[in-house]
């Protein structure tokens, strides 16, 4: 095995990775790396989150053979549904998970961030659910273009509070999450949402998303009798995709991660730290960032706020040096187009992050043709409609 | 001994505490910075200044805006550097820089110790480095014989402390309480207990910061047995209720500083 279970080594994906967080949170960072290594392997904790998987969340999710998009793109074309997932993304795997560890490790308040809001209602969900008290901080841009989802966190006794500092999105939510957590240690759990931020989240968040490759794994062979040729997921910090690819890392299937190519990655409007940025250190971790000469973190752009990021996982940064994964981007205009072919061939809205995977399948190399395909689906359009309908002038 | 040594035996000597001032540099311009470190070199005995960083996670909202000020007005690592040329060419005191991961990695962790130290720089703060991920730059603030200022808080367990303070060059730099900077009405109750731990563990002076903002805390720090107290985001209040008044704000730099260096003094 090259990739599987061989990082983190001590907190680090290849030089990637580490724990460069203020003091006060490092006692924070073991307890919860030493619980979550107890944990994993405890059994009542696995048959706990196994339960609500199947019976709650609804896994596994189906894997669809989208027949009116493959003739549309020449390809043989899989969707791992994670959109029919409770909630509506793959999220919830990640926020259930970690939900119940913190519960076990006796905290009894969960705070996170959110970027499209999809995280921020599935830990929301989990912490109803779980009797957790939740606070989800979320950027005042995003409140303002994903405001269903802040609706949903409300209704389901979230506190959400608007993030007015910075450029008022994701990043700037995760800066506010962290502080609060370090105030709030003693009881708090952070339930960070990506595969970003220090060890031991960008770990655990992998280990909680694996489930997604692991069951497309085995749904494409039972249909199928053979692994995919490629699989294309989106990466803003990396969750969905690094669930997706996880299981077939070390196998010869090709991997792709498309990037939020904004208005174009020259235009300098885009969220694409992977082919635009450099290496740097951002939320406690050092990987690809978007970041000015001295070191300052760059405005990003993206139509999607999940992908409106200007970092991504570690892990990610390491699977590109080893060009074990090749990562591209689409821009705004490819991904809203993606979004109404998948809607007009499948009957599927996809979220505006999963319609940058699906955008991906036209611009894919030639030698894809006839070959097969699966796409992360990674969450379902609804909370996008009021930006896409905006964006495409659609009057009611 | 570096200069920051030194400082603090000699205070120790005259039966007095540390007063360090922390700056923002650029906030709300270069110019007014090196006006306002002017008036506080009258009553502090350290100078902190801040290298803005865009995300500064271990900041409360005041530091974030003057951080924001700051950018604002381009002030970046160059420019920082010549401030600290200048105040070197009126001032000899003690100089700390405080400024995150990422701006040190960007230019490189050994040229910017160099250059910073070559500068007049005497001692280094880097909030979001812990003990673990500090090793290069231990060796190159060594090789240039400046100082590492490590920080401890209410939360960090004995068996850390200790090897915190062991490392830990010129100060330790406690962290009264669990959370980020910015000022609060009363002083942390954890700040006392950790000054008596520290105390136990290492004779490395200590000074304690965050929420530090008036003369009661700075009295009440000192009395408990710490050597220094470190002032931060009460500056920066002023500073922000002063933008459009720049004679006004030296004033009220000049008495503040004044009343919570008086707070340092033992008898």
């Amino acid at each position: 095995m090259i990739y599987v279970d061989k990082f983190p080594v001590v907190g680090k994906f290849d030089g990637f990775g580490g724990q460069f967080v203020p003091e006060a949170l490092m006692p924070a960072l073991k307890e919860l790396e030493d619980s979550y290594q107890r944990l994993k392997r405890d059994q009542s904790f696995k048959s706990e989150l196994n339960g609500y998987l199947r019976h709650y969340v609804g896994r596994p999710t189906p894997l669809y053979f989208a027949k009116n998009l493959s003739k549309k793109v020449k390809m043989k074309v899989y969707l791992k549904r994670e959109d029919l997932a409770m909630t509506g993304a793959h999220k919830i795997n990640n926020a259930i998970g970690q939900a119940i560890l913190a519960k076990r490790m006796g905290k009894s308040r969960l705070v996170a961030e959110t970027g499209a809001g999809q995280h921020g209602v599935a830990v929301a969900t989990a912490a109803a659910m779980l009797g957790l008290k939740c606070d989800i901080y979320m950027g005042a841009v995003d409140m303002e273009r994903q405001r269903l989802n802040v609706f949903r966190m409300r209704l389901l006794g979230a506190r959400v509070i608007p993030v007015k500092m910075g450029s008022r999105i994701l990043k700037d939510a995760i800066n506010e999450a962290l502080r609060d957590w370090t105030a709030n240690v003693r009881t708090t759990h952070y339930l960070l949402g990506s595969v970003v931020g220090p060890h031991p989240y960008p770990m655990i968040v992998r280990d909680f998303q694996r489930i997604i490759g692991e069951e497309t794994k085995e749904q494409i062979l039972q249909e199928e009798g053979v692994l995919p040729d490629a699989i294309v997921a989106c990466v803003g910090g990396g969750s969905n995709s690094i669930g997706t690819f996880y299981e077939f890392l070390d196998d010869s299937v090709e991997l792709f991660g498309v990037e939020a190519g904004g208005m174009g990655l020259n235009t300098g409007k885009h969220a694409a730290p992977l082919l635009r940025g450099s290496s740097g250190v951002l939320h406690g971790s050092c990987t690809s960032v978007l970041q000015d000469r001295f070191g300052q973190i760059l405005p990003t752009h993206s139509i999607s706020a999940g992908l409106d990021y200007p970092a991504v996982g570690p892990e990610h940064s390491m699977l590109k040096a080893k060009r074990r994964v090749q990562y591209d981007s689409v821009t705004d205009k490819e991904a809203l187009s993606a979004f109404q072919l998948l809607s007009r061939t499948e009957g599927i809205l996809p979220a505006l992050e999963s319609a940058h995977a699906v955008a991906y399948l036209k611009k894919m190399p030639r030698r894809f043709r006839n070959k097969l395909v699966v796409v992360s689906l990674s969450g379902r359009g609804d909370k996008d409609i009021e930006t896409v309908v905006r964006a495409l002038g659609i009057k009611a | 001994m570096s200069r920051i040594s030194i400082k603090f035996e000699e205070l120790r000597q005259k039966q007095e505490g540390a007063l360090i001032a922390f700056l923002t540099a650029g906030d709300p311009s270069p110019t007014t910075t090196l006006k306002l470190v002017n008036i506080l070199t009258k009553h502090a005995d350290i100078i902190e200044l801040g290298i803005p960083f865009s995300d500064p996670i271990a900041d409360g909202s005041t530091i974030q805006r003057a951080t924001d000020r700051a950018l604002k007005r381009s002030t970046t690592p160059d420019t920082v550097l010549s401030l600290i040329k200048q105040i070197r060419l009126m001032s000899k005191v003690p100089l700390v820089i405080l400024t995150y991961c990422n701006i040190l990695l960007k230019l490189g962790v050994a040229t910017f110790v160099k250059r910073f130290a070559t500068a007049g720089v005497d001692g280094l703060v880097v909030p979001d480095l812990p003990l673990e991920e500090a090793g290069e730059l231990l060796r190159a603030t060594k090789e240039h014989e400046i100082d590492l200022i490590l920080l401890a808080t209410p939360a960090t367990p004995h068996e850390r402390l200790e090897r915190i303070c062991n490392v830990s060059s010129g100060f330790l730099y406690l962290v009264s309480l669990l959370g980020v900077t910015g000022a609060r009405k009363e002083l942390s109750p954890s700040a006392r207990s950790l000054i008596r731990k520290v105390k136990n563990i290492s004779k490395i002076p200590v000074a304690v910061g965050f929420g530090v903002s008036k003369p009661e805390h700075v009295a009440s720090i000192i009395k408990a047995g710490a050597d220094g107290a470190i002032v931060g985001s009460a500056f920066i209040n002023i500073i922000e209720k002063n933008l459009n008044n720049e004679k006004r704000l030296l004033q009220k730099i000049d008495s503040f500083g004044k009343s919570l260096k008086a707070a340092t003094w033992r008898n």
